[in-house]
């Protein structure tokens, strides 16, 4: 689906087309009405797994395409994704000593 | 990991304003990326702060009592979008599409001024309603949280505006397509933190 | 930097917005954005907080000199401990580090500047506001007093109603940014302008062990960024996130304040580690021994210094498994530290040692900084550390780490990379006595306080009586004084050291191109070296690459001189670049730092102040975006500023 990739530009070789980044923001838009729905629809036992996993994804996906870490060198996911893992590892378990979790 | 670090100077990707460094990469990106990795300890820790507090309420009101969640979803909606307008303004910088550069920074400015705006009527409505900054841990650690967020919404907002202005006159020290990229990554990084917000603290209740 | 020809540069620069092309008298330092004099100016700020913190801490030792003392009242007292240990840490040993760090970490990977010059010189500026900030307190109405991790209610207004701890909070806020700020530059220099040839493990230790710091602090600053407002969000706009009465947990902060505080300790000793590793190998006449081993041993002490802050929350109540995890955790960590003890000793063993001062100060921190690891191991045992917290023990412990550590690493530092950075060889024989005083004086200091604290001696006591004294070799009374007079012998080391500068720079031996024999890249250059450092980048073949050009094995396996320091450096000049490219001066760096402080001075005092503030920073901002990214060679006076007869341009 590359139609638009400008011919002598090397540059969007590691992005996608301007369809392809359409169609990732209509994949995030029915993910966030998803989302809202569990506001109005009883989701049951699934409600706070379901919420959760919609929002990795859809961090994930805003990461990857949009910020292009997907296509570009290890180094910028390993950079980034340190500082977030660092940030869930030590503010859960500070949070475990309150017991937040149960 | 670290010693794949050693090989890349070979690597595809050398980007304009990478060619002598070590790694074939950009030193701009390198460091953006980085900042936004200490970022994520910036806003982890007040995300957690709010939610040790959420469900101290004192005297005030509980979130449930004063969350609009269609309303914050529209505007959550619109944050969203912006990220697809600001990845259209990339990839025409890219493309050295002066054009559809400065329309999708202006649009992306606009939605993002949009968002911020909904955040003041939203924090006026909660005020009006019995939650001011101080009338509980949860007011308190909720504003501080979304306030600051929102300020970097509004830095986002200032910096697309500059940009666009220096774009027009010429006056963008370096590659072009490299800083809209950057400020690009910052404006994302702003909306994934929204994503996460807007699970934990709006729908997720006490 | 080198490829500024791909950038489209700004054609016309506004007149206010030309670079700065002055490069003689004050406005060379002010605006300049080279990381040899943003180094100095470091290490000369931080020098001067230590004069400062230093006299902080000869005013505690007096007042508990004898019983009843009656130099500081109570207050007073609670202010000096507080400031004496925020300006040491993050007034003296972190910017010291810094100034190391800036100086020669270029030169260590072979560049010729760091990654972001504009934002090196603009940490520079807001560490000396931030610290001139925190200081401002004391002539406006005190400084603050909650002890250096300011714990809830101590930092609350009803403990603390001067302005103190704001101006605490805020100043470190400051200092903070620039942390932070040189962290990001500090990686992406490392990572990104390392010398042809130059792979990670071919890189000095001491870059290596920076490495490890800066990507500490990046991540463990935004935590105290955190703490910190919540606190100002406190104080200032009547949040009540640390008050137990309103119903909050001040445990909250006491996490925020670890999780940073236990990076922050490694923080503080690593960059020494990497000092010293440097000079143990120059003055054995041998390689480090286990390279490997070093650097990863500094990098497992970066990552498991994420998991044991709760160590110092042992008497908090956190509850058993925590503290059973955190105290597992914290004996782990001995590990990878005990590893680095061991190779500086083989690196010793067997090699011809040459006792300069810079190695007496070298093997120092490996004699006074194992005591103090050996009594941090005691505390990692929570019963036992609950018997020993909030005691001069502790006190005894950290003393024996940073200063033993710490401060010893940057003291042979100081020797060792004295004749690099100023052309002239600090005198030995001060040296030595500075050493001796130093080492004496803080066993005389803090020795002591091991008794006393196992004693029963609290810290942060302002006043003993003679009542409580006790008897034989437990008198309280005899140990206070030895330690309060030891304080003295140490305040005459440190003195020696700065009339040592002051001799050297008047009359001081003019150094050698090489005088100490040394193996790494910093000393392929001119002393003090050029502006742009190299004249011709050297391409890398070797751990040690300089001591490799100067010897070869010969057929029997015997190393060989096979060049002296001068042919090193003239094949270099020889091949000398035609075009060097260097960054330009700027104006904005010192604008924007500046409005900082202003900004903090409103949040305190009248919210307007703060408007202006922030449009100072928001106007730098602009002017920063907006400069041109060279400044015409036309524009210099004199025209060009190398000292070559090279082609220096100074650019982005
Ligand atoms: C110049 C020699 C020094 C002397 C004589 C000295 C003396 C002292 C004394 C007596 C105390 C205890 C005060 C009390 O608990 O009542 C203290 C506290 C402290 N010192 Fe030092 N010190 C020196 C250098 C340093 C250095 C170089 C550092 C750090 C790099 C440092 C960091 C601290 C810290 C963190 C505290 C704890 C303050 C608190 O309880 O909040 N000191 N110092
Ligand atoms: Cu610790």
């Amino acid at each position: 689906m590359n139609t638009t990739a400008a011919p002598e530009s090397h540059a969007t070789e590691h992005g996608l087309s301007t369809a392809g980044y359409v169609r990732i923001a209509l994949i995030l838009a029915a993910i966030t009405g998803l989302e809202v729905s569990t506001y109005y629809v009883d989701f049951g036992r699934l409600f706070l797994p379901a919420l959760l996993i919609m929002m990795v994804i859809k961090f994930v996906m805003v990461v990857s395409y949009f910020m292009h870490l997907k296509f570009d060198n290890k180094v910028f996911s390993w950079l980034f994704y340190t500082g977030l893992i660092l940030a869930v590892g030590v503010y859960c378990a500070a949070l475990a000593t309150f017991k937040f979790f149960g | 990991m670290w010693f794949t670090l050693d090989n890349l100077a070979t690597a595809h990707d050398t980007h304009e304003g990478a060619a002598h460094s070590s790694t074939g990469l950009s030193n701009v990106k390198l460091g953006m990326w980085l900042f936004l990795g200490t970022e994520c300890l910036l806003f982890g820790g007040l995300i957690s702060t709010y939610m040790l507090y959420r469900g101290r309420v004192g005297t005030g009101p509980r979130p449930s009592q004063v969350f609009d969640i269609p309303f914050t979803s529209v505007s959550s909606f619109v944050l969203l979008m912006s990220s697809l307008t600001m990845v259209l303004a990339v990839s025409a910088a890219h493309k050295r599409d002066d054009r559809s550069t400065n329309l999708w920074l202006v649009i992306t400015a606009l939605l993002g001024a949009t968002f911020v705006g909904g955040q003041v009527y939203e924090f006026t409505a909660f005020y009006n309603e019995g939650m001011g900054f101080s009338t509980s841990l949860f007011s308190s650690s909720f504003f501080v949280l979304t306030g600051f967020h929102g300020v970097h919404v509004t830095v986002g907002i200032i910096m697309l505006l500059a940009l666009r202005g220096m774009l027009k006159n010429n006056k963008v020290p370096g590659s072009r397509a490299e800083t809209v990229e950057m400020i690009g990554l910052y404006w994302h990084f702003v909306d994934i933190v929204w994503i996460i917000i807007f699970t934990l603290i709006y729908l997720i209740p006490a | 930097m080198a490829n500024i020809e791909n950038f489209a540069t700004p054609s016309s620069a506004m007149g206010a917005l030309k670079r700065p092309v002055v490069t003689k008298g004050w406005r060379e330092w002010v605006f300049t954005v080279d990381h040899k004099k943003l180094g100095i100016m470091y290490m000369a700020t931080a020098m001067f907080f230590f004069v400062v913190g230093g006299l902080e801490a000869v005013l505690i030792r007096l007042q508990l000199a004898l019983p009843n003392g009656k130099i500081l009242n109570a207050d007073l007292y609670n202010q000096m401990f507080t400031m004496h240990a925020t300006t040491m840490v993050f007034l003296f040993v972190m910017p010291m580090a810094a100034g190391f760090a800036n100086y020669f970490i270029p030169l260590q990977i072979g560049a010729r500047d760091v990654a972001f010059p504009r934002i090196n010189a603009f940490g520079f500026w807001a560490l000396l506001f931030g610290g001139l900030f925190i200081n401002l307190s004391w002539f406006l109405g005190g400084a603050a007093d909650g002890g250096w991790f300011m714990y809830a209610p101590n930092s609350g207004p009803i403990f603390s109603p001067s302005h103190g701890v704001d101006f605490w909070a805020l100043g470190l806020q400051i200092a903070g940014i620039a942390s932070l700020t040189g962290a990001i530059n500090l990686i992406v220099t490392i990572l990104n302008m390392r010398a042809p040839g130059m792979k990670l493990m071919r890189m000095p230790i001491f870059t290596w062990m920076i490495l490890v710091v800066q990507f500490l602090l990046a991540f463990a600053v935004p935590v105290i960024t955190v703490a910190l407002f919540l606190l100002s969000f406190q104080r200032n706009f009547g949040a009540t996130f640390f008050d137990v009465a309103a119903g909050a947990d001040p445990l909250l902060w006491q996490h925020l304040f670890w999780i940073f505080g236990h990076p922050e300790v490694y923080i503080l000793i690593l960059p020494s580690f990497g000092i010293i590793s440097e000079v143990l190998p120059v003055f054995s006449r041998k390689p480090l021994f286990g390279y490997p081993f070093v650097v990863f041993s500094g990098a497992a002490i970066g990552f498991v210094g994420w998991g044991v802050w709760a160590h110092h929350m042992f008497a908090s109540g956190l509850g058993p498994v925590s503290v059973a995890v955190f105290s597992i955790s914290t004996m782990a960590i001995a590990v990878p530290t005990g590893v680095k003890i061991v190779n500086w000793t083989l690196t010793l063993w067997g090699g011809k040692l040459w006792f300069t001062t810079a190695m007496k100060f070298a093997i120092g921190l490996i004699v006074l900084f194992t005591i103090g690891g050996l009594s941090g191991v005691t505390h990692s045992v929570a019963p036992s550390d609950t018997q020993q917290t909030d005691t001069y023990y502790i006190v005894a412990h950290f003393h024996y780490v940073l200063f033993g550590g710490a401060v010893l690493g940057l003291f042979s530092g100081f020797y060792y990379w004295w004749p690099k950075m100023f052309g002239k060889m600090l005198n030995e024989k001060l040296g030595t006595w500075n050493f001796w005083f130093m080492v004496i004086g803080m066993n005389l200091t803090f020795g002591p306080m091991h008794i006393l604290g196992l004693q029963g001696q609290p810290r942060r006591m302002y006043q003993w009586t003679e009542n409580r004294a006790g008897e034989g070799f437990f008198n309280l009374a005899f140990w206070n004084l030895i330690a309060s007079i030891g304080s003295l012998v140490l305040v005459v080391g440190v003195f020696l050291f700065l009339v040592n500068i002051f001799i050297t720079a008047r009359s001081g031996k003019v150094a050698p191109l090489d005088p100490w024999g040394a193996r790494s890249l910093e000393w392929m250059t001119s002393n003090p070296p050029k502006e742009h450092n190299f004249d011709s980048i050297p391409t890398v073949h070797h751990l040690d690459e300089f001591f490799h050009r100067k010897y070869a094995e010969d057929a029997n396996g015997q190393m060989q001189q096979i060049a002296t320091a001068e042919e090193v450096l003239k094949q270099l000049e020889d091949n000398a670049d035609a075009h060097i490219h260097m960054p330009s001066p700027s104006y904005w760096p010192i604008v924007i730092a500046f409005g900082l402080p202003v900004t903090c001075l409103g949040v305190i005092y009248s919210i307007p102040l703060a408007i202006f503030g922030g449009l100072i920073i928001l106007m730098g901002a602009f002017g920063w975006a907006l400069e041109p990214s060279t400044a015409p060679d036309t524009d210099f006076d004199p025209p060009s500023s190398s000292n070559t007869s090279k082609d220096v341009v100074h650019v982005g």
